[in-house]
């Protein structure tokens, strides 16, 4: 077996083992970047020195015996929005085009301390706003399983890397559906925490309520293996929480019986691409194949989701993006006449469209005179909707539907209809706006050659019983990844 | 007839509290460090970073807040105040809008027309912002961002003030409650305590308030006090003339005595305030809040009537102690190891105030140890050293903070109260003046003044004056 086709804890075993070594793994995946980057463009920023180094370091620790982590030794990207200290940080934007860290993003630190070895930024929508990676200011990233369509975003660099194994597994980071929605789209499995598991200290922020960063990984065993190294209390975090239980690989039994499954026919009707419901209804005969008890279920609300996301998030935007002025670091424009007109070419040049819609959206819904019609109103229907799916929780132990409504659609056509691409988040922004765990398990292959995705959302803190569907549902499927031999050649 | 006018004033005042670290962050608070030194990630708006509330500005806010009979929000949070200026490195202020700690409490003041209550509406916290320095020369401002996210209050009263006096008296309230509660040393001249007046007028026996103003950049009580006349009558004038007081912010400029329009309010932004996402609610728990009440230290009234009691000194003793919390706590430590009160309150009164005036100094300036001031005060109390000579020393432990038994011995300085050689001195004197004594015998009973002064110059100034009266009348009188 090819070793860029191992997962992750795999890899680290037979690197623990002596089979090989962490720097030869590095190599091996950094000849991979060299070969297809070219062609799927997965990242911002490339470290080949920094990674081979730290790999030389991290061989050292483990022949010493001072790392014997799941992750030790293993090659991993990190998405461009969750700073590391001396490595280029754009958020995929030019305004931070020359933005370089003085520190390291409490996240990264808990992996590198780990033994996972840093390859590089991995590309995304320009600060993190998009579901296909085409804002990034540095280039479209392509789905490895067909480069006409997208990866997916806004973590479409974390993803793609995967599906093109230019990483072992990334970091992504999900607002309203940003690590989930790529994981379909580039046939890996990606997991957004509860809201407050995963440190936000270094992340830079989008929709500082909604924000959390979590796992890309070929399986689920990869996914609740990064989890655990992730799940760690950060003093640096206002809102990072305290966990009594982060043991999530004790969750990873193929053991569905009697668990309750829950499927909202809100999730299941108008515009859910037929063959995505067909893998999503297949899914639950085999959970249910395994003892899980599956019904469908009114979880109402969803079509309000959209809305509240898309004010809540862009208002939060409108004020975490202020500091990108020009005065401290960044992009600054070149000609300017006095502070104002600095501030407004800076900013005028230094953002993309999407970037700057939002900005306006968010500034346009916190307004005096508007900011109880829309802020407060939109603040009251995410308590709804929290209070929606807590009513299913008294009832079920995971709920099952579709990541997205499509698989990948292809370059191009998603930003033609911003409000039409805005659409296609609607089953993964309720996840964020409850502050729950979801995961998107790849489930099939679509007419067109390209994944699809089903997701699992859990109560909050429930991670493991995610875990635990979602890998009983793994073990049931046939192993399958894209053929990069095609990149590039 | 020229109509009657009434002034309505309100403040906001901001308090620098006396945190040793900042509000979000870990970084220092001290004053005039490098530019730049006392920054981290948090405190210069670095993309990622995150604020951690410093629970010890809460503290503070609460016992503020206790001590001006506000009712505390026991679930309060942080709102973002949206604007663009590079002082501040987020381009937004963690400040509290829709829930501040305290809100609706009072403040008793005294003037020449009696006791008066002022309302304050609401105390918040909030972050300072980084300080500009423009470059005269260059063509460039530069910014420090070691005062960004130093911790504040706002004080916002009701416009229940009438008169600059009242204004002073209520800022001069507020500043012993907060010396008092060490949560800040209030110094106007370092912006420690900054002050902007909300002022308008309106006709007398109107209910309706006038449109106002609000006056920026006063940074002394007298500065305020003439700000506010100078606002008072231009609006007035403005009136008499049949123009309108248009609402704005001005800026107040003490040399010219004079202030000028910076915004007016078309010009008011849209702050966007919301809730900061990064902070979760700050709940304060009832054991808590008792907690800090239980803390609450003795406040200036308790003060100045313990004192008349436990030390039997006047009220206007009292009042001037107690009018510093400095002064307060070096009167009780001093008195503590001599056990003399008045003297204490003497030497504090008397010399300290006029030498802290001589060196435009406040009493929080005050370096001596109550060490030094008891020694001194047992040095006079035995008679060791005379009045004069113990002024003397009191400067130097005023200045440096000496030990006085030290200083005395060394610079000879002590009475010399040996009766044989002080008569001898006097006899001799009586010989060389003998007009004076005919003029003391022949009724001129002032002579005897020339002849006590010849003496102490004789004595270079060592001699009990007491005793050499003494001692003369007796040669004198025989």
């Amino acid at each position: 077996m090819d070793i860029l086709d191992l997962t992750a804890v795999r890899l680290s075993e037979k690197i623990k083992g002596g089979e090989l070594s962490a720097v030869e793994a590095t190599k091996a995946v950094l000849g991979q970047i060299s070969s297809v980057e070219d062609y799927y463009h997965c990242y911002v920023t490339v470290e080949e020195e920094k990674a081979l180094r730290q790999a030389e370091q991290v061989q050292e620790k483990i022949k010493a015996g001072e790392l014997s982590g799941p992750l030790a030794g293993v090659p991993v990207a990190i998405k461009d929005n969750i700073c590391t200290e001396g490595m280029r940080t754009t958020c995929s934007s030019r305004i931070l085009y020359n933005f370089i860290p003085t520190y390291t993003a409490t996240a990264a630190k808990a992996l590198k301390e780990a033994g996972a070895i840093v390859l590089g930024k991995a590309n995304m929508d320009e600060f993190a706003m998009g579901s296909t990676t085409e804002t990034s200011y540095y280039g479209v990233t392509k789905n490895p399983w067909n480069p006409e369509h997208v990866p997916g975003g806004s973590s479409g660099g974390s993803c793609a890397a995967v599906a093109a194994r230019e990483a072992f597994c990334a970091l992504g980071s999900d607002t309203g559906g940003s690590i989930r929605q790529p994981s379909s789209f580039c046939g890996v499995t990606g997991l957004k925490p509860t809201y407050g598991t995963v440190s936000r200290y270094g992340l830079i922020a989008y929709g500082s309520s909604l924000d959390q960063i979590g796992p890309v990984a070929k399986d689920v065993a990869d996914c609740a293996a990064l989890l655990e190294v992730l799940a760690v209390h950060d003093p640096k975090d206002s809102t990072s929480v305290r966990r009594e239980e982060t043991d999530f690989t004790a969750a990873l039994v193929q053991d569905v019986k009697g668990m309750r499954i829950g499927i909202p026919k809100d999730y299941m009707g108008e515009g859910l691409d037929p063959q995505v419901r067909e893998a999503v209804e297949q899914a639950a005969k085999v959970l249910e194949e395994q003892g899980a008890i599956v019904e469908g279920f009114d979880l109402s609300l969803v079509e309000y989701a959209i809305p509240a996301y898309y004010v809540i998030a862009s208002a939060e935007a409108s004020s975490n993006l202020s500091r990108f002025d020009g005065v401290k670091y960044g992009y600054r424009t070149e000609d300017y006449e006095g502070l104002h007109n600095m501030y407004k070419k800076t900013r005028s040049e230094g953002f993309g469209e999407e970037v700057k819609r939002r900005i306006m959206l968010g500034s346009f819904v916190l307004s005096s005179g508007y900011y109880d019609a829309y802020y407060l109103k939109a603040l009251r229907t995410k308590a709804l909707i929290k209070q929606a799916f807590d009513r299913a929780f008294e009832k079920y132990d995971v709920i099952l539907g579709p990541t997205a409504p499509t698989t990948a659609p292809r370059l191009g056509e998603s930003l033609k209809d911003p409000l039409q691409m805005y659409l296609g988040d609607i089953y993964t922004v309720s996840v964020n706006l409850a502050g729950l765990p979801g995961m998107s398990v790849p489930y099939g292959i679509d007419d067109k050659g390209l994944p699809i995705g089903v997701q699992f959302i859990g109560d909050a803190f429930q991670e493991n019983k995610v875990i635990r569907a979602g890998y009983a549902l793994e073990q049931t499927r046939e192993w399958q990844m894209p053929d990069t031999k095609k990149g590039g050649r | 007839m020229a109509r009657e006018y009434e002034t309505v004033i309100g403040l906001e005042v901001h308090v620098e509290l006396a945190t040793k670290t900042k509000i979000f962050c870990g970084c220092s608070t001290e004053f005039g460090g490098a530019p730049n030194t006392h920054t981290c990630p948090v405190c210069t708006g670095m993309p990622g970073s995150l604020p951690v509330l410093n629970k010890q500005v809460v503290e503070y806010a609460m016992a503020v807040g206790l001590a001006t009979d506000c009712q505390i929000h026991q679930k309060c949070k942080f709102d973002r105040k949206n604007y663009f200026y590079p002082d501040n490195p987020q381009n937004y202020q963690i400040s509290q809008l829709y829930l501040p700690i305290c809100h609706d409490g009072w403040v008793e003041i005294e003037t020449e027309e009696g006791r008066k209550k002022i309302g304050i509406h609401e105390i918040h916290m909030e972050e300072d912002a980084g300080k500009l320095i423009h470059d005269e020369w260059g063509e460039c401002s530069l910014v420090d961002f070691n005062r960004s996210g130093v911790p504040l209050i706002e004080i916002v009263s009701e416009p229940d003030m009438r008169s600059a006096e009242e204004v002073i008296a209520y800022l001069d309230k507020l500043r012993l409650i907060i010396q008092y509660l060490g949560a800040s040393d209030c110094k106007l001249q370092e912006g420690s305590m900054r002050a902007d007046v909300n002022l308008s007028v309106r006709e007398k026996g109107s209910e309706v308030f006038g449109t106002r103003t609000e006056m920026k950049n006063l940074n002394s009580f007298k500065a305020i006090a003439r700000a506010i006349e100078g606002e008072k009558n231009r609006q007035i004038d403005l009136l008499e003339e049949g123009h309108a007081v248009i609402q704005e912010t001005r800026r107040w400029d003490d040399t010219k005595e004079s202030s000028y329009p910076m915004r007016s309010k078309e010009d008011a932004q849209d702050y966007r305030y919301f809730p900061d996402p990064d902070l979760v609610p700050i709940v304060i728990s009832d054991e808590w809040l008792d907690q800090i009440r239980g803390r609450q230290p003795e406040l200036r009234t308790e003060k100045l009537e313990r004192y008349k009691e436990e030390f039997d000194i006047p009220q206007y003793d009292a009042q001037i102690l107690t009018s510093s919390k400095k002064l307060a706590d070096i009167f009780e430590a001093t008195t503590a190891i001599c056990q003399k009160p008045k003297k204490v309150s003497n030497w504090l009164m008397g010399e300290t105030l006029r030498l802290l005036k001589e060196h435009s100094q406040e009493p929080e300036d005050l370096a001596f140890s109550p060490e030094n001031l008891a020694k001194l005060i047992s040095l006079t109390e035995e008679g060791t050293i005379n009045n004069k000579a113990a002024k003397e020393v009191f400067e130097q432990v005023f200045a440096e903070d000496i030990d006085p038994e030290v200083y005395v011995e060394e610079h000879g300085l002590k009475s010399v109260s040996d009766e044989g050689e002080l008569r001898r001195v006097i006899e001799e004197i009586v010989t060389a003046n003998p007009q004076s004594v005919a003029d003391y015998k022949s009724g001129k009973k002032k002579a005897i003044g020339f002849l006590v002064g010849q003496t102490m110059k004789a004595m270079k100034g060592k001699a009990d004056p007491g005793a050499v009266n003494k001692i003369l009348a007796e040669i004198l009188e025989k």
